[in-house]
């Protein structure tokens, strides 16, 4: 077996017999990305010499005290800042960016020993479902490098599926972990808000965003949720609960389990292909002694305009702080100070970051702000409540993640609402704040399709359970896109 | 259906701050009112009753002990900034 194939358990356990070495996984890991990565697209700054020196240092380290990802390589989205590495959440306006800090869960992959060897591309901003978003390139999906990987952790998710990294971290405001996971067929978590650390993730729309792991395998990820997570001081919106080792939940036993299957996430507009992979996965969830029944989430079909009037008026606020003064890109062109303000921003952001920009302000402007924002709250609620209501009688709920496998690359970046409508069955998930995975469910013409797997507020460990329980009766997380035949080991 | 005209956009732009061409300003307009058409599905609903949510996590002004924590070093937050002199940031000149 190849090395990009292996788990961090298989990785670990050559590294504890000593018949591979920290650097020599290190290295290995950089020449299959520079032979990959020019055609994937997947990657930005790469950390090749501080990573090369880290991994040398930490081959001296006592085999005893090693955590389990000890010595691992791992690629960071571009929107978690990075001490002295090139950060710049693709956008223009941060070009050339070297953040003077680390974000919490950078300390953390630090403290676990991982070795970070780059940022990956995603949509400007996270404002996408294409990684078409980018400033700097258009990730291609390892499957098929005409349609797109998703977004907007596109680069997160192509990287773990063309096997140049066994670990990415991702973020996820609308779906932009579990969409990417699907299109590209690894798996993607979306922790529980509050569950990881904000700080250090360049905000987007801070109500939503949370951080997390994808990976090949639900235990990988599983893993790499254990070290990212816990309560932050310096994060005031992190929750203060136990962190469990979410391992230690993956049982293989489903017995009894309760399924609420919602029928708004088998509606128009979700093709046949998915509604068929859910259909197949419910039977193999019930073979392991799982129930399922159709539910309602009765406000589902108002989730797509809630999201994209809070989301686009948290992002108005928070992307007020780039003007070009203390970091990032300064315009040339300015007469007076607004001149400048004006001109360094829409010089530096693109156009789905000021479609957003414009609708948010819109939306908080006043005469308009209780027409959308504050009945676009109201709404949020009852979208919450259906799911608090679902999780009285159930323990998890089943759907697609996507309504259909990967598109092509500019099939639909002229049309906003159609791009939008791409996270239609992830959107629900944010605005509740509740943890979801996405994990490979079956193919569609050779691409992908995700299992979307939602669990009750915390209780990643039912989802996790439930995700691996599918994957051990399953085989799709084994099947790797069939392009790198012969690349770099 | 709210209809979203170029004056409208050239309006929120400019409380945005950011620059607009007029051409820009009509593509944007075009696609603006398709997403806030979209958007006045909410008005189906009747949320009169209905409490507004800020946030989904039941956290209420989280506070730090009232003491003074030493910042970054001021050489290093100066490490990004395109020009600086004395501690201070260089901006050009915005008075005549």
């Amino acid at each position: 077996m190849k090395l990009a194939d292996k788990t961090a358990n298989e990785l670990q356990e050559l590294l504890h017999s000593k018949e591979l070495s920290i650097a020599d996984l290190t290295e290995a890991t950089f020449k299959r990305i520079k032979e990959l990565d020019p055609k994937v697209d997947a990657f930005l700054a790469l950390n090749e010499e501080q990573a090369t020196k880290q991994a040398a240092e930490m081959d001296q380290a006592d085999t005893g005290e090693r955590s389990p990802l000890f010595g691992l390589p791992i690629g960071v989205k571009d929107n978690i800042v990075t001490e002295g590495l090139e950060t710049t959440a693709s956008s223009l306006i941060l070009k050339g960016f070297n953040p003077i800090y680390n974000a919490t869960v950078v300390d953390k992959l630090r403290a676990a020993g991982m070795v970070i060897v780059g940022k990956l591309n995603m949509d400007e901003f996270a404002m996408g479902s294409s990684n078409e978003n980018s400033y700097y390139k258009n990730t291609k999906n390892p499957w098929n490098l005409e349609t797109v990987p998703g977004g907007s952790s596109g680069g997160s998710a192509a990287a773990v599926a063309a096997g140049e990294v066994p670990f990415t971290l991702g973020s996820d405001t609308g779906g932009s972990i579990r969409q990417p996971a699907a299109f590209c067929g690894v798996v993607g978590m979306k922790p529980t808000y509050g569950r990881v650390s904000r700080f250090g993730l360049i905000a987007y729309a801070s109500s939503f965003d949370q951080i997390g792991p994808i990976t090949r395998t639900v235990k990988d990820n599983a893993l790499l949720l254990n070290a990212i997570s816990g309560h932050d001081e310096k994060d005031s919106t992190s929750a203060n609960v136990e962190v469990p080792d979410f391992t230690a939940a993956l049982t293989g036993d489903i017995q009894g389990l309760r399924i609420g299957v919602p029928k708004e996430y088998f509606a128009e507009g979700v093709s046949e292909a998915s509604k068929q992979a859910v259909k197949d996965a419910l039977k193999v969830l019930e073979e392991q002694g799982a129930t399922w029944e159709e539910i309602s989430l009765p406000h589902s079909k108002y989730a797509l305009s809630t999201y994209y009037i809070l989301a686009s008026s948290e992002a108005s606020s928070n992307l007020s702080r780039f003007d070009g003064i203390r970091y990032g890109y300064r315009t040339e062109k300015a007469g007076s100070l607004l001149e400048f303000y004006m001109n360094t921003r829409s010089e530096g952001f693109g156009d789905e970051v000021k479609r957003r920009i414009m609708l948010g302000t819109y939306a908080l402007s006043s005469g308009y702000y209780d027409a959308y924002y504050k009945k676009a709250q109201k709404v949020r609620t009852l979208i919450k409540q259906d799911f608090d209501k679902a999780f009285e009688n159930f323990d998890v709920i089943v759907g697609p993640t996507t309504p259909t496998p990967a598109f092509k690359i500019g099939e639909i970046i002229d049309d906003p609402l159609t791009m939008y409508a791409n996270d239609i069955l992830t959107i629900p998930v944010n605005l509740a704040g509740v943890p979801a995975i996405s994990v490979p469910c079956g193919f569609d013409n050779g691409l992908p399709l995700g299992l979307q797997i939602i669990g009750n507020y915390f209780d990643e460990e039912t989802v996790y359970r439930v995700a691996d329980a599918y994957e051990q009766a399953t085989g799709f997380h084994k099947e790797t896109p069939q392009t790198w035949e012969g690349a770099a080991q | 259906m709210a209809k979203m005209t170029k004056e409208e956009v050239i309006e929120v732009a400019h409380l945005a701050r950011l620059a607009i061409t007029d051409e820009e300003a009509v593509h944007f307009a075009d696609q603006l009112e398709a997403i806030t058409n979209a958007m006045e599905l909410l008005n189906e609903l009747d949320t009169e009753n209905v409490e507004p949510t800020t946030h989904v996590l039941p956290l209420v002004n989280v506070m730090r002990e009232d003491k003074s924590i030493e910042g970054l070093p001021r050489e290093t937050v100066m490490k990004n900034v395109k020009e600086h002199e004395g501690g201070q940031v260089r901006v050009p000149t915005i008075l005549d």
